[in-house]
């Protein structure tokens, strides 16, 4: 394929819709959650807002205990990362570890907020003419207001704006393509807010210089296209399109969300710019309006919590910070055989260990599965090689290839057999009758590439440093040995002097003595010893 | 209040499959096939079955302990008892039962254990265990019986067993009198003795396409093999390769030479054909893993199989075309990678 034909393909974005390799069709069990209207929860006794919610290093606390804070006040931010803010105006009660809504399960450093029912307001900056405002004006105010990527990655927004400005890219791809079981806060919101949306793709449309939207939606959402197209066009907008894709699992993942609407691939270890083209979440686009429109910071998001193992499944518009708990009291509790708790989706979601584990930007669902929904922990057996893992892998790899690669330490085959090209998507872990955990072991083995790549810089780096310090050795060596030299050849120069001086005092000797003839040859015969 | 949970790592929904449910359909894809065997070969294919599968299983648990791996997960995998059944499938019915037990020693303890049990074997374990006996006793792995409707003696279940346990066949006569030359042996040494194929033809044993009886046998193993491939417990590339090959490879010397050389279909219903395109080179531990290997690794098992009924020592060499192909996998599989996305 040409260059000229894969742009054109790009271009047209969401035109045809294709296939991408493998993939699943599971029960979606949305229903359940989606019977109700979104609200606000009733605000929390205490909010628990972690430092860590993004891709990127733990913020710094701009804040310390007993400090008097406001609704949308920043409250920490770290480089390269979007800026963390307070929910609710209240009082910071502590600022310690806790657990953290994280797939390691770990405690890290949260500030714990005591909200004072006032709900004062910190003094917003919005940008109401934000059609004229210059774009990267549009980005500072997506990292002011702590946008990230809301479909679970939490990229910062604005990195991921002024990367796809700085590399041209045409079209925006509005993900709303909700392809895990249960989750349920994306479509939702389309219903609800889907004015908010298409305003949302228009400013990032234009902070990324981008001509076209796409806004992907599934095939089975038609109270979504329906109330997005609405909004498409009380926007009077051109170049806004809607485009509905199978339902297939994992469509929804970025790189095959671009394959569906183009029928092409990002390439191995590029980035959909590389096509001309950027992800953005639905949700993402929602937040982005508030942000610019009314200045809003990033404080709450859409989450589902549903599940067999939760009497009343619904969808909540809850502030960062709110725990679990809190919400899942609200949807009338557990049922009686509630087993496991999980964050995200039942394909790629996390357990979680205990519901005090708060809401955080990433955090589109909370999943409570009952004995029923979890198998018994079945046993593993070997590989039997049946293949099912490659047909159903969206990546086109061999997970039971990589699967013995990683067991056996292979590092460069398994490299070469594109492990790192693996989205953790779970199909084939799904698949496997012989219960392999695949894709633990893929984290693993990816853990352990990134692990030998810092490694072998670490060794080149050394490698380096010590043939410098040969080489200088070495030119040391011989600028001593030059050095030597020349002074060698100054002592015989001056040698040299001091016979000529010797010489001619002779001489002058010899004039002194002349016509004492035996003196000057007794003189001239020491000389010439 | 908050609460504790137990947690597991994704994904959090029940597996859809398991080995032993993989082996299970295997195996009830086969009974069709073995329905149609009993039915024109008698009850000796039924006690050929249950005596491979006791001795697999047995030698299965003593190599299990011998491991030290737990008995009960890999016991009931199924995968010896599909070794033992895919075995059973390919010897005479009425050989004795000592044939079992060594051709399972091999496959089970020697194929199977001594490469590190299920999922490790390079080999085919029933093909090995089948090899070892078909050249080790070759008298006893020839003889074949003829379809009961061309049977002169009536053969009952008394007799089969009496025969398959003192290795004796209790009539006047002995062996002579029960066994017969199997199509593909007529074929053979007919066509090596100079007669014409459609003049070999001729005799009873042959049926439509291929030899009378095992034609249907054929067939219903097919159809067997269709219930896998919906049930995606195989995939079609090895099937579509070695029939397709077959057929293929087989037309021009056909249409070269009918006389000397029997027409495709001929080829695709006589012997292991069938059985091996469905059950056997689709063994997925001792075959290719990626699509375009498999194509290759079926290939490559339909023109083994026809140089040897051509060329070779033996009638049929299925057996052989699997063992030599399983070595050739993991090569084929090192230049078949798939493309993976976005390369």
């Amino acid at each position: 394929m040409t260059h000229a034909n894969r742009d054109q393909l790009a271009r047209e974005a969401g035109r045809h819709t294709h296939h991408f390799h493998g993939g699943l069709r599971l029960r979606h069990n949305k229903k359940i959650s989606c019977q109700d209207a979104v609200e606000r929860p009733p605000l929390p006794e205490i909010l628990v807002v972690p430092l860590l919610q993004h891709a990127g290093d733990t913020a710094e606390p701009y804040v310390k205990v007993g400090d008097q804070v406001l609704k949308g006040q920043q409250i920490g931010r770290c480089q390269p990362s979007a800026a963390i803010h307070s929910p609710v105006s209240g009082v910071v009660e502590a600022i310690e570890d806790h657990p953290m809504t994280h797939p390691s399960g770990l405690a890290g450093p949260c500030v714990f907020i005591r909200p004072d029912g006032q709900e004062q307001w910190v003094e917003l900056r919005p940008i109401p003419d934000w059609q004229t405002a210059n774009p990267e004006e549009l980005i500072r105010q997506m990292q002011e207001c702590g946008l990230a990527g809301l479909g679970g990655a939490v990229f910062p927004t604005h990195a991921k704006t002024r990367d796809g400005r700085d590399r041209k890219i045409h079209t925006l791809i509005l993900n709303g393509s909700e392809c895990e079981p249960y989750i349920s806060c994306d479509e939702m919101l389309m219903r609800e807010q889907p004015d908010l949306i298409v305003l949302g793709a228009r400013i990032l449309r234009r902070a990324l210089g981008a001509q076209r939207v796409v806004i992907a939606i599934e095939d089975q959402m038609g109270a979504v296209r329906q109330a997005l197209t609405h909004a498409v066009n009380s926007a009077e907008c051109e170049k806004v399109s809607v485009v509905q894709v199978p339902k297939i699992y994992p469509e929804g993942g970025e790189r095959q969300l671009i394959q569906v609407l183009t029928g092409l691939e990002v390439p191995v270890g590029g980035r959909p710019s590389d096509l001309g083209l950027v992800c953005q979440n639905v949700a993402t686009a929602a937040a982005v309006a508030e942000a610019v429109v009314e200045g809003k910071p990033l404080i709450e998001r859409y989450i589902t919590l549903t599940g067999n193992g939760i009497s009343h499944p619904r969808n909540f518009n809850a502030l960062f910070g709110t725990r679990f708990s809190h919400l899942v009291e609200i949807c009338g509790g557990y049922t009686a055989d509630v087993a496991r708790l999980v964050v995200g989706g039942p394909m790629m979601g996390y357990p979680v260990d205990t519901d005090a584990t708060p809401v955080v930007k990433a955090s589109n669902c909370v999943l409570a599965l009952t004995t029923g929904d979890i198998a018994e922990p079945q046993p593993e057996m070997p590989c039997i090689r049946c293949g099912e893992c490659a047909r159903v892998c969206p990546a086109t790899l061999l997970p039971q290839q990589l699967n013995l690669q990683i067991r056996n330490g292979l590092w460069t085959d398994a490299e070469a057999y594109g492990l790192k090209a693996c989205i953790e998507c779970g199909c084939c872990d799904f698949v496997c009758p012989s219960h392999i955990p695949l894709v633990e072991w893929f984290r693993y083995g990816k853990g352990q590439l990134r692990q030998r790549a810092i490694e072998a810089s670490a060794t080149e780096r050394a490698r380096r440093r010590f043939e410098d310090r040969d080489a200088r050795l070495l030119r040391e060596k011989q600028e001593r040995a030059e050095k030597m030299a020349q002074r060698k050849r100054m002592l015989k120069d001056k040698a040299k002097q001091h016979d000529s001086v010797r010489a001619s005092i002779n001489r002058a000797e010899n004039k002194d003595n002349r016509g004492d003839g035996s003196a000057v040859s007794k003189k001239s015969g020491q000389d010439t010893k | 209040m908050t609460r504790e949970f137990q947690t597991s790592g994704a994904p959090h929904m029940p597996p859809q499959t398991t080995v032993a449910m993989v082996m299970l359909q295997v195996l009830l894809a086969l009974v069709p096939g073995i329905l149609a065997y009993t039915w024109f070969f008698g009850p000796g294919i039924l006690i050929q079955i249950i005596l491979a599968t006791v001795f697999a299983l047995l030698f299965e648990a003593l190599m299990l302990r011998l491991r030290g791996r737990s008995l009960k997960p890999f016991i009931n995998d199924y995968s010896a008892v599909v070794t033992a059944v895919l075995f059973a499938l390919c010897i005479p019915p009425l050989a004795p039962w000592w044939i079992s037990c060594i051709a399972m020693l091999f496959a089970i303890v020697f194929a199977k254990h001594l490469y590190g049990g299920l999922g490790q074997n390079v080999f085919n374990p029933a093909m090995v265990g089948y090899v070892v006996v078909l050249i080790s006793f070759p008298q006893v792995m020839t003889a074949w019986l003829p379809p009961l409707t061309l049977a002169e003696h009536g053969f009952g279940l008394v007799d089969t067993l009496m025969t398959i346990f003192t290795g004796q066949v209790p009539l006047e006569g002995g062996w002579d009198v029960v066994t017969g030359a199997t199509p593909l042996d007529t074929l053979k040494t007919g066509v090596e003795s100079g007669r014409m194929v459609p003049e070999i033809r001729n005799s009873p044993i042959f049926g439509d396409f291929g030899g009378l009886g095992w034609e249907w046998i054929a067939n219903w193993f097919a159809l067997g093999g269709i219930f896998l491939l919906y049930r995606r417990v195989i995939s079609w590339q090895v099937p579509l390769a070695v029939i397709g090959s077959v057929i293929l490879l087989s037309v021009p010397f056909w249409l070269a030479d009918p006389d000397s050389n029997p027409f495709p279909l001929q080829h695709v219903f006589s012997g292991a054909i069938v059985l091996a395109a469905f059950f056997i080179a689709t063994d997925p531990v001792s075959g290719c893993v990626s699509n375009r290997g498999r194509l290759i690794f079926g290939a490559g098992v339909a023109i083994i199989t026809l140089v040897i009924r051509r060329w070779g020592g033996y009638p049929d060499g299925v057996a052989f075309a699997v063992l030599l192909m399983n070595m050739a996998a993991p090569l084929i599989d090192r230049y078949t990678r798939p493309r993976m996305y976005g390369e």
